[in-house]
């Protein structure tokens, strides 16, 4: 290992890094905006010249590798001459704008300005002006500010995916765009944001309406996602202001998504909630918090006694804290009512009472980088999990991973893909079942494993295609060009495969494919808790009703705890109806919802900003967080509504006084890691058994969800739904179907589906499998029937 | 004169193959590759040259050619630099008009050395003509069996394939021209790593100029020693000179290395209209400018031009200046050449070429002020030695000689609001 110096210390440092890179370990502070320790290097701010034994000129700290020997002065008369002459370089021709900019107080040129320029400049020429981009409406750009640093090219490109920023032109016209006539539309954008070094690219919800200094820091847990990103949220004034990443290098890194970073708009929604409010015929009227629970107390013991407590239905949002789906299911036991689920949009539950433990991830988020073989089945995974998919790209990208994916639909990966698979929900049984006949039939398998003979039967049925042989090849180590002798390989299940409608199957096949290769088997988490509400058993208990039973057997009493039905469920119009039948419906929510029309009761409860609790991430990783706002008006942390509901329902062990407590019942008193380690599991007790259906003749649904409508917080952040505007109120078929069915592309088509029809665009997308037609969730198609399912598309006559 | 690179130029129809091979053309390169002469040998020969990088900087074109990994699994390249886009150099659209075959029975022989299948011609874009003429010595080389697989029947395959700029200044820059043939913006790369260990797609690449190139086959043919002799200690060989501005007869020569500056003015006729000498740049826009009268002391070759005049031989584009010339003129347009020039990429650069010119331009202009001269300088100094690349150096130099060796002429300006030359 290199021996070398700076500023006279003395340290011996890795092989290869850089002067800055060692530096920084040494918390020996070197000037710098276009290095960034996640990005490439390009060197081109010069701003970390530093000076170097026996070298004329100074060199950038940057770029230049250490040595054995190497002297290095960050300080002196040189070093420091040749720093204050780039920071001169860099304000010649910068508006200087600070008291207008929203980035100042917190801006890296303000404060190295401060060190290292002067108070009198000696330029006095005309200066540049830059005309500003239209770049989507989630970042405002004044680009007359940009210093030509280029991380916003250098992230976008290399962990966003795609270079939708470039630099073009020479000399100091060099400026900073997007394609002509597009914006940013990165699912990860926010994050140039935060590289920016100057205020050239801000944030344009934020713009202009708080100062850094004056905003409260609070850290939190990121609410939308399986990967529990660490975040922190900004508040002035008892409002959320915005929020940004914390860095963790084992979850987010220091990146965020979009998604958790603007969703706190929709907690400043006017929609919010902040008085209980009663049903009296078509009118809402507000009323106290005792009245309002005393009221939904009643009802539920006035259902118990008329019906029994089986008439009731809980459903609970997946996103919910632990604490939250504990206590639910503690008063759904008190009462006696089994029906309690949180897995609000799936719709096969065939495996129910068959998982050996709580399905999760099967690993740690950074093992996925490391993998060399990944099968990822019924994943639109940069909708999904946004900073997941990075992941999986850098395994592609710098681990050589193959990627085979299979799914009803197409989204560009933003990496190379080895295989992809699109076809038909029933397609995908079918497929994995070729892979598995075709990984079966390879010499490299693991022989102990011996299938079920139920399985091994409906595999004879089967041929094996091309491609399934080709998957199954690459998930036993061939390879292009060289062959691995034990891959690490990864076989993974998406939210959408989670939706399906044979997820069982999907389930079941993907199990024995991954123990065949004796891969990590893992299930992504559809939302930010779903591990955690299973370990908090959020769930029915065994022979009762599940989220879709519930609504299908239609229950005389509901209560929906952050639900919005229409949007949340599996069937958009099933649980309208349910809803719209039921005697009675209790909603506990963040916000006024026209979703909750039939309600009876209104109980304001707090979003994730405004609530303590607990997440586990897909991981496993247990994450407790304090309120980093207080709730806004008379709205209460759901904890501490049901608390009182137990309570008045006259229940047990409802006398909690902090959230910690309901935690350490949910843990049992034990470690949640300990608890965790034992609990997580994805093992079947029985392999299911596979049918083979004939293809189906009709036409498929594929109600896919949005990267913006995931939930109710995210569906209501104005910026979010400006971005993701394109993204829904569409029916999509492929060019063939189109065609045979007499339709064309651009036109309103009608759409039905369970007695419910919409007149939607008719797109053309032929990277959507034959036989299937793609209705995304959203506002005017949550009212039609299953996710997937059969559907209509007609021409309008 | 025309002694190397130009040696078909007194022949008709100089640029066919026909002629090339009339003097010997392609026997060099067929001679090694079917004697199968060890490219350490061959190296040596271009060692013993001493030929060093016609392309401006100087640098040993054996000791680059030595630096190319000898074992490497994977593909290596050679590429020369047609890119020619500096104010006063016009040698290289010469060589590939009159004489294309040179440079690619050189470029062969490099590639042969250095282990490369393919190499490319960067060709500045303004020469429309001689790209395509380049393109037609090319088939005709591959048609003649001079490229192409299994050349002369061994196992050694070659093949260049032409690649024309959009006239970027900065794509001369070796590693600007690497990003450009990959279809990127054309910015200079941050240096370390060098082209011979990461360059053209990642690989090792060597990256010489034009004249370099179409040296080798002499070299080969004649020996390193033979083309030592033709110039001095320091500075083997010839070296075509580009002349132009103020003398009768503008154009390109070449002459042997070490040539008094005296004789290759009296080869271009002199200072026009009978004027008095007043200043030189001698190696291309982007070297030191060096008064009349020392550059009279000069001889042609690295150390005189280094020692005696101050300056640097570059790339051999000696614009000539008579006595009525405004320098203060003369360094607005040079100033206005790399502000427009710059990548834009590295903010010393970027940012103080701009600087430069707006200054240089208000003087001229007759605005200017009494600390301007040393506001100048001091840019200049702060551009010099902290950029990505060499432009930024090329920008400064100008400035800081001009001043120099003119500082009367700016300073009168300065205080009278016009020319002291020219009124
Ligand atoms: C701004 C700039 C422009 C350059 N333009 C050219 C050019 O047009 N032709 C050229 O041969 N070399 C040019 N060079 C030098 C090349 O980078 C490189 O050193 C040269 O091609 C190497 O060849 P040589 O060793 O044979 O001279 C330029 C360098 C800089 C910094
Ligand atoms: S010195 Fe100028 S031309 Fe060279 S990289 Fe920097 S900005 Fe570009
Ligand atoms: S930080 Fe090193 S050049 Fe920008």
């Amino acid at each position: 290992m290199p021996q070398i110096e700076i500023d006279g210390i003395p340290v011996e440092v890795e092989h290869g890094i850089s002067i800055i890179e060692a530096a920084d370990k040494l918390g020996i502070p070197i000037p710098r905006f276009c290095y960034h320790k996640k990005l490439s290097v390009a060197a081109n701010c010069r701003m970390c010249l530093v000076q170097v034994e026996k070298f004329a000129k100074p060199l950038p700290a940057c770029a230049t590798p250490v040595s054995d020997g190497m002297k290095i002065f960050t300080r002196s008369k040189a070093a420091v001459e040749a720093q204050k002459s780039v920071m001169e370089f860099l304000l010649i021709n910068h508006p200087l704008d600070c008291p207008i900019c929203d980035q100042g107080g917190e801006c890296d040129l303000q404060d190295l300005a401060v060190a290292y320029g002067s108070t009198k400049s000696r330029y006095t020429e005309e200066k540049r002006v830059v005309v500003n981009k239209n770049i989507g409406p989630l970042i405002a750009t004044d680009m007359t500010r940009c210093i030509q640093c280029t991380r916003c090219v250098r992230f976008l490109k290399e962990v966003g995916g795609l270079m939708e920023l470039g630099m073009i032109n020479r000399t100091e016209h060099a400026e900073i765009t997007a394609y002509i006539g597009k914006s940013v539309e990165s699912e990860l954008s926010g994050n140039i944001i935060d590289l920016c070094p100057v205020g050239a690219l801000t944030s344009k919800p934020f713009r202009y309406s708080a100062r850094g200094w004056e905003l409260e820091r609070r850290p939190a847990i990121a609410p939308h996602d399986g990967l529990g990103s660490h975040i922190e949220v900004h508040v002035k004034n008892g409002r959320v202001m915005r929020v940004v990443p914390r860095e963790k290098e084992s979850i987010n890194e220091c990146w965020l998504s979009d998604r958790d970073r603007f969703s706190y708009e929709g907690v400043n929604s006017p929609d919010r909630l902040t008085k209980p409010l009663l049903r009296r015929g078509d009118q809402w009227v507000e009323t106290d918090w005792q009245s309002a629970l005393e009221f939904a107390a009643s009802r539920i013991k006035d259902t118990i006694a008329r019906h029994g407590p089986d008439q009731i239905g809980m459903l609970i949002s997946p996103h919910s804290t632990m604490e939250e789906g504990f206590l639910l299911k503690k008063i759904a036991k008190g009462i006696g009512c089994g029906n309690i689920d949180h897995r609000l949009r799936r719709s096969d539950y065939r495996l129910d009472g068959n998982f050996q433990g709580t399905p999760w991830l099967g690993c740690n988020l950074t093992d996925i980088n490391q993998l060399d073989r990944i099968l990822l089945i019924g994943s639109i995974l940069r909708n999904e999990h946004p900073l997941l998919a990075h992941r999986f790209r850098c395994a592609v990208k710098y681990n050589e991973a193959e990627l085979s994916l299979i799914n009803p639909l197409g989204q560009d990966f933003l990496a190379p893909v080895a295989h992809k698979v699109i076809t038909s929900p029933d397609g995908m049984v079918e497929m994995l079942l070729q892979v598995l006949k075709a990984v079966s039939t390879l010499e490299r398998r693991l022989l102990c494993l011996c299938l079920p003979p139920a399985l091994t039967r409906v595999m004879e049925t089967v041929e094996v295609s091309e491609t399934a042989r080709a998957i199954a090849a690459s998930l036993a180590g061939y390879g292009k060009t060289y062959d691995l002798i034990s891959p690490r390989v990864g076989v993974f299940l998406g939210n959408l495969a989670q939706h399906h409608p044979r997820y069982a199957e999907l389930y079941t096949l993907a199990e024995a494919i991954a123990s065949l290769n004796g891969a990590v088997f893992g299930v992504l988490s559809e939302t930010n808790n779903r591990v955690g509400l299973n370990l908090a058993r959020a769930m029915p208990r065994r022979g009762a009703l599940n989220a879709r039973t519930m609504l299908e057997q239609p229950r005389k009493t509901y209560v929906l705890f952050n639900v919005e039905p229409e949007f949340d469920c599996h069937n958009g119009k099933m649980a309208a109806d349910a809803m719209a039948a039921a005697e009675c419906v209790i909603a506990l929510t963040s916000y006024k919802s026209e979703a909750l029309r039939d309600a009876d009761v209104l109980l304001p409860i707090a979003p994730f900003t405004e609530t303590s609790g607990t997440y586990t991430s897909m991981e496993g990783r247990v994450q407790s967080f304090a309120a980093a706002n207080r709730p806004l008006g008379e709205c209460r942390p759901g904890w501490k509504v049901l608390r009182v509901l137990g309570n008045l329902l006259g229940l047990e062990g409802f006398d909690y006084e902090s959230s910690e407590q309901v935690k350490d019942e949910v843990f049992e008193g034990e470690a949640p890691s300990k608890v965790v380690w034992n609990r997580l599991n994805n093992n079947l007790r029985v392999l299911f058994d596979i049918e083979i259906r004939p293809p189906s003749m009709k036409l498929q649904r594929i109600g896919d969800i949005p990267l913006y409508q995931t939930d109710g917080t995210v569906r209501r952040a104005p910026s979010l739904q400006a971005a993701g505007k394109n993204c829904i109120g569409y029916v999509s078929m492929n060019g063939k179907d189109i065609q045979s069915a007499g339709l064309k592309p651009g036109t309103l088509v009608r759409v039905s589906q369970g007695g419910e029809s919409v007149e939607l665009p008719l797109r053309q997308d032929d990277r959507l499998a034959s036989g299937c037609a793609r209705v995304p969730l959203g506002p005017s198609t949550a009212r039609l029937g299953d996710l997937f399912g059969e559907i209509r598309v007609e021409a309008i006559r | 004169m025309n002694e190397v690179c130009f040696r078909t130029r007194h022949l008709p129809n100089p640029a066919s193959l026909e002629t090339y091979r009339s003097i010997g053309g392609y026997e060099t390169l067929k001679r090694l590759v079917t004697e199968k002469v060890p490219a350490a040998e061959i190296i040596n020969q271009v060692k013993l040259s001493g030929l060093r990088g016609r392309g401006g900087a100087g640098f040993p074109t054996g000791l680059k050619w030595s630096f190319m990994p000898r074992y490497y699994d994977g593909p290596k390249y050679v590429i020369c630099n047609t890119d020619e886009g500096e104010p006063g150099t016009f040698k290289d659209r010469d060589i590939i008009r009159y004489n294309p075959h040179q440079v690619i029975e050189g470029m062969a022989i490099a590639a042969y050395a250095m282990g490369a299948r393919v190499g490319y011609n960067y060709i500045h874009g303004e020469i429309w003509a001689e790209y395509l003429a380049f393109e037609r010595a090319l088939d005709e080389a591959r048609a003649a069996g001079f490229l192409g697989e299994h050349l002369f029947g061994t196992d050694f395959s070659f093949d260049i394939y032409a690649h024309h700029g959009y006239g970027a200044y900065i794509c001369g820059e070796e590693t600007a021209l690497i990003e450009s043939i990959e279809g990127k913006k054309g910015q200079p790369r941050f240096k370390p790593p060098f082209p011979a260990s990461y360059g053209l797609y990642g690989r090792p690449t060597n990256v010489n100029n034009t004249e370099s190139y179409a040296s080798i086959p002499y070299i080969l043919q004649y020996g390193g020693q033979a083309f030592q002799d033709l110039g001095v200690p320091g500075s083997g060989g010839t070296k075509i000179f580009s002349v132009s501005g103020h003398v009768e007869k503008p154009g390109n020569y070449e002459i042997g290395m070490g040539t008094p500056f005296p004789k290759l003015l009296e080869l271009a006729g002199g200072v026009w209209k009978g004027r008095k000498l007043k200043a030189v740049i001698p190696g291309g826009s982007s070297t030191a400018v060096v008064p009349g009268e020392i550059m009279m002391q000069c001889t042609m070759d690295y150390d005189s031009i280094a020692k005696v005049g101050g300056s640097s031989l570059g790339a051999g584009s000696v614009i000539v200046m008579d006595e009525t010339t405004d320098m203060v003129q003369v360094l607005n347009r040079l100033s206005y050449f790399y502000y427009e020039e710059s990548c834009g990429q590295c903010t010393p650069c970027r940012e103080g070429t701009g600087w430069l010119w707006r200054v240089v331009r208000r003087i001229a202009q007759g605005k200017g002020r009494p600390e301007d001269l040393d506001l100048l300088l001091d840019v200049s100094n702060n551009i010099s030695g902290r950029t990505i690349c060499a432009l930024g150096d090329a920008a400064a130099t100008p400035v800081i000689s001009f001043i120099k060796h003119f500082r009367p002429e700016f300073e009168y300006y300065i205080q009278h609001g016009r020319s002291m030359v020219t009124g």
